[in-house]
């Protein structure tokens, strides 16, 4: 038995894929429940806005670089970010005022503005392909590992190596970073507090003076930050495609449902659940085991419990468990 | 104007539509837009029952169109002898074995209580999970072993087809008629289980619920490829029509084309997609009349109670979730009606080429354009919006040609321009809803 | 002959366009004083202090605050003319803390508003123990404090409450009531509608009986508890 090539192994396939992984879902799921908690629907466009802000960032970044400027070893999209996190803030904002604005004026049934939202979809995705096309883009320069296997298995003299990507680093820095803004802004700030009250209880945040359009505005501005951060982590670490991230869609929502709607904590536990249970189900486990069983017990097979297509099942399956038996998620949510 | 002859004025400009198409375009491509349109009619039919009688949120419908299309190959295609032999009856054992485990695990739930209960339905879970595991991979294994460059999978239940002539040119095989009732059954199976568990959850739960259950049918279609090949897909579905090549060679056809005035091909193509728009205009009218009638009768006008005041039915004892699961089987049933008869038009199955936007949201819009709650308003948003998605491609082209021949040819923009013109349809479509739910909510046809 | 302080005169109105359910009332509060307003149930009691507070449509008559008729300004609007408004029910913000529920309270303040925050620690010593906690988590008694700071953190110069004793012991009521006696003495006027109407009639310096949207009896509270038939009809004998 060797746990400490097996903890090395168990690191490498499962946790840090599964921690950066997780990562990019929490700041994707704070997005959607953060417009669920101020505007009080399910927006279906939050997928395609993190694909309009990662394609911004992709032509900021080769704008940069067509003027020579690169981040040294750190993917050079990071610069860009700012642009198109701008870029994607006044996309909202317009949208909302063209769009949404309208049916919050009416005071519409949510579930009508999710169907707005479904138009909105629409047009993004449509939006999107259309500045960007359909390829699947690579934007991620600089250094590609933080530690190669290699470097590592040198370092500790062990069978197994820990390959850190920069990407999975760099994620992981962001997040917590955006996360930590976040809840500074929320919980320390006037404008951030006065979003949280509105959040509760609208009637009674009306009533001591808060501005509601202001309130709303902050709101698109945030979650289009938060979008274009997730979707640019997202493809940073993987690639970018459109389609690719509509499906985001699923396990996003599952995280911030499974979290509870409305809770930005909840959101980010959410995430983290989502991203390790697919990780984990879908991880073929022999390679952990071979280190930790006997070698007469040692498996045959893969020991993966689920092929990886299915990964969209597992976060559906949590998704369900979770509704049935927690429907206000782990953390408490809001029910309308 | 009275809202009868506004509708047949609509319906009017839809016909008026396909002739300009016919005209322009030639007759096949006319024809090709009437059969998706009348499928996709069926299709907004399903959808329109669910939400516009009941208000459930569904977005799961590319789920249950790839469930009828599923069927056509299991009614449809020859069973795979040897396959069967290899390891249908393991794999039927192994799935046996997978929802007894469930059913297993509801029993215990219901059986024990406090730890025990948590612990035993968990033990249950986990043995069940590698037992069938190990049941099943193995008789999978096997089938898809079997000739997989051809098959690699079970097959169909049709003993009778191929059927062909004297030439040995191929035949219609009406068989597969019998996949459309089946593609229904499918999906209503599977929209019973979905129902169950997720129709007592809210509607936004409910949507992601039923988008989250179209991806992973999807996903068991991709990738399970002893049931129906996977990405590798089946082609040569039998058709219920005859066949191009058939016609061709037969010497009274080609005399009775020559008296209209037409060449064989073109004649046999246009003769065979007309038989299918027979069969689909007579399944459309059949589905329509009955939803009328559904919509007229006491179960109807208490579905719409239901839907506007959830509460208040609830109070006047209305089992409202038996009355849901209900609406959400039916509605499912007719998507999966509608997928069969898709993938029977198509000749194959392709899992790849069901896109949520293309399945799932474009009937949405076709349901919204129309006029939520009114059967004639859905058949109308198919027929109109399935017409503009094939249409938008070429406009958008035009379009694009004439903002970009000011341009000089080869510059980057003016290549950019006309490329994109393909992805017209997507922004086409969310400007037409978003315009619709604006300006004209109820739709083209409103709900009486 | 003067206005009060704060008056809702012979007002006629009802909820958008439903049928109207005040009928020329009339309500009204002086400074230092404690004006409540009781009647049975369904007779208009609560839609009063909000047509007073502007939340819903006054067809006729007019509601003036210290002398000015702000009969079109929105709720918004009165609250920065110095109306305190405490409603029924979801009458806090749950999950925020005390503190920050009185932050809240003082959303339209730019000035520095911690004196006003210790007066109401002073007055609800309570709150001030308990600030970092999430209101939710609070006894109703407790909540209906954190209602009432809330909206006191404007420094009104009239407050409203509704029904502030609703489904709280009457242990915990007799202590809301010394506390909005407490208030009162610190010469903010206090408009309130009471269920409990005796025990309200008591601490009324001026009370006002509605039945079906009409002003029934008006007097001061003693009037009002000697009046035979007030005593017969609402408060049993």
């Amino acid at each position: 038995m060797d746990y400490l090539n097996a903890l090395v192994a168990f690191l490498n396939f499962v946790f840090v894929p599964g921690l950066a992984y997780g990562a990019q879902l929490a700041i994707g799921a704070l997005g959607v429940t953060l417009i669920y908690g101020i505007l009080r629907f399910s927006n279906f466009a939050h997928g395609d806005t993190m694909a309009f802000g990662t394609a911004m960032t992709i032509i900021g970044t080769n704008a940069l670089l067509a003027l020579g400027i690169t981040f040294g070893p750190l993917p050079t999209a990071l610069l860009a970010l700012p642009f198109g996190i701008g870029a994607t803030i006044l996309l909202v904002l317009f949208i909302d005022w063209l769009v949404y604005k309208f049916y919050r004026d009416q005071k519409a049934k949510p579930v009508i503005l999710v169907i707005v939202s479904m138009g909105v979809m629409f047009v993004m995705n449509g939006v999107v392909r259309f500045i960007i096309g359909v390829r699947d883009i690579q934007f991620a320069d600089g250094e590609r590992f933080l530690i190669t296997a290699r470097d590592f298995k040198e370092m500790t003299g062990l069978d197994e190596g820990l390959a850190i990507k920069t990407t999975q680093a760099i994620t992981v820095v962001v997040a917590l970073i955006a996360m930590a803004l976040l809840f500074w802004f929320l919980n320390k700030t006037r404008t951030g507090k006065s979003m949280r009250a509105f959040s509760d209880n609208e009637d009674l945040a009306l009533l001591s003076g808060i501005n509601p359009d202001w309130v709303v505005k902050v709101t698109w501005m945030i979650v289009a930050a938060l979008a274009t951060t997730a979707g640019v982590l997202y493809g940073l670490d993987k690639s970018f495609k459109a389609f690719t991230y509509f499906q985001l869609l699923l396990p996003i929502f599952a995280a911030a449902i499974v979290g509870g709607l409305g809770n930005p904590l909840g959101a980010i536990a959410g995430g983290f659940v989502i991203a390790f249970s697919e990780v984990t189900i879908t991880y073929a486990w022999k390679k952990v085991l071979v280190y930790l069983l006997p070698e007469n017990l040692e498996p045959d097979g893969l020991v993966q419990l689920m092929s990886t297509d299915y990964k969209f099942a597992v976060s559906f399956a949590i998704l369900i468990i979770v509704l049935l038996f927690k429907p206000t998620g782990l953390f408490k949510g809001q029910s309308v | 104007m009275n809202p009868a002859l506004k509708n047949t004025l609509l319906f009017c400009f839809v016909g008026f539509l396909l002739l300009i198409t016919g005209i322009l375009q030639g007759w096949n491509s006319a024809l090709f837009i009437l059969n998706m349109g009348l499928v996709s009619s069926i299709l907004a039919l399903g959808v329109n029952l669910q939400w516009g009688f009941a208000g459930l949120f569904n977005i799961g419908v590319m789920g249950f169109v790839a469930l009828g299309g599923l069927a056509t190959v299991l009614v449809g295609m020859p069973p795979v002898g040897e396959a069967w032999s290899a390891g249908a009856l393991q794999v039927f054992a192994g799935l046996a074995l997978g929802a007894g485990t469930v059913v297993g695990a509801v029993v215990i739930r219901k059986k024990l209580v406090g730890r025990a209960r948590t612990f035993g339905t968990l033990a249950i879970l986990v043995i069940g999970f590698f037992v069938f595991r190990a049941v099943f991979d193995a008789g999978v294994v096997a089938i898809e072993a079997v000739d997989p460059a051809l098959t690699g999978n079970l097959g169909g239940i049709n003993i009778f087809g191929p059927h062909r002539d004297a030439n040995d040119m191929l035949l219609p095989d009406y068989f597969i008629l019998l996949a459309w009732p089946m593609g229904g059954l499918l999906a209503a199976g599977a929209a019973w289980i979905i129902g169950k568990t997720a129709l007592g959850l809210r509607s936004d739960y409910l949507a992601i619920a039923t988008l989250g259950i179209a991806e992973i049918i999807i996903a068991v279609m991709k990738n399970e490829d002893w049931l129906a090949r996977g990405v590798k897909n089946v082609n040569g579905l039998p058709r219920p029509v005859p066949y191009e090549v058939t016609l061709q060679s037969d010497p009274g056809f080609i005399a009775r084309a020559a008296s209209w005035g037409l060449d064989p091909v073109t004649a046999s193509t246009i003769y065979t997609k007309l038989c299918y728009t027979v069969l689909f205009a007579a399944v459309l009218l059949i589905l329509l009349w009955l939803a009328q009638k559904a919509l007229n009768s006491p179960w109807g006008r208490m579905m719409r109670a239901i839907r506007d005041n959830e509460t208040a039915a609830e109070a006047m004892g209305k089992d409202v979730t038996a009355r849901h699961l209900q609406i959400f089987i039916l509605g499912s049933a007719i998507c999966g009606i509608a997928g069969a008869m898709m993938t029977t038009l198509d000749g194959q199955l392709t899992p790849t080429s069901y896109q949520p936007l293309r399945f799932t949201f474009l009937i949405w819009v076709m349901v919204i354009v129309g006029g939520s709650g009114n059967n004639f308003g859905s058949v109308l948003g198919g027929l109109l919006i399935w017409w503009l998605w094939v249409q938008v491609e070429p406009m958008g082209l035009w379009v694009m040609n004439l903002l970009t021949s000011g341009l000089a040819d080869g510059s980057a923009l003016k290549d950019h321009m006309i490329e994109s013109a393909a992805h017209m349809r997507l922004l086409t479509m969310g400007v037409v809803l978003l315009l619709v739910l604006r300006f004209s909510p109820r739709g083209l046809i409103p709900e009486r | 002959m003067s206005d009060p302080f704060l008056i809702g005169d012979a007002m006629t109105g009802g909820y958008g366009k439903g049928p109207d359910i005040l009928h020329g009332c009339t309500i009204a509060a002086e400074k230092g004083e404690i004006a409540v307003i009781v009647g049975p149930n369904g007779a208009g009691k609560s839609t009063a202090m909000k047509a007073v507070f502007g939340m819903l449509n006054v067809n006729s008559g007019s509601v003036r605050l210290d002398g000015e008729d702000i009969t079109r300004l929105t709720p918004q609007e009165r609250v920065v003319k110095g109306m305190g408004f405490v409603p029924q029910t979801s009458n806090i913000f749950t999950s925020m803390t005390v503190e920050e529920n009185l932050e809240m309270g003082a959303f339209i303040r730019r000035d520095d508003f911690r004196d006003t925050m210790t007066q109401i620690y002073d007055l609800f010593p309570i709150l001030k123990e308990k600030r970092n906690q999430a209101a939710g988590e609070l006894s109703g008694g407790q909540r209906q404090q954190v209602a009432v700071g809330r909206a006191l953190m404007t420094k009104p110069k009239v407050l409203m409450l509704d029904e502030p004793t609703a489904g709280v012991s009457p242990i915990v009521m007799d202590e809301l009531f010394d506390r909005i006696i407490e208030v009162a003495r610190t010469g903010i006027p206090i408009l309130m509608v009471e269920q409990n109407a005796r025990q309200a009639l008591e601490i009324a310096d001026k009370a006002y009986v509605l039945v079906q949207g009409r002003n029934a009896h008006t007097g001061t509270g003693k009037e009002l508890l000697a009046d035979e038939e007030v005593r017969r009809s609402f408060l049993g004998g």
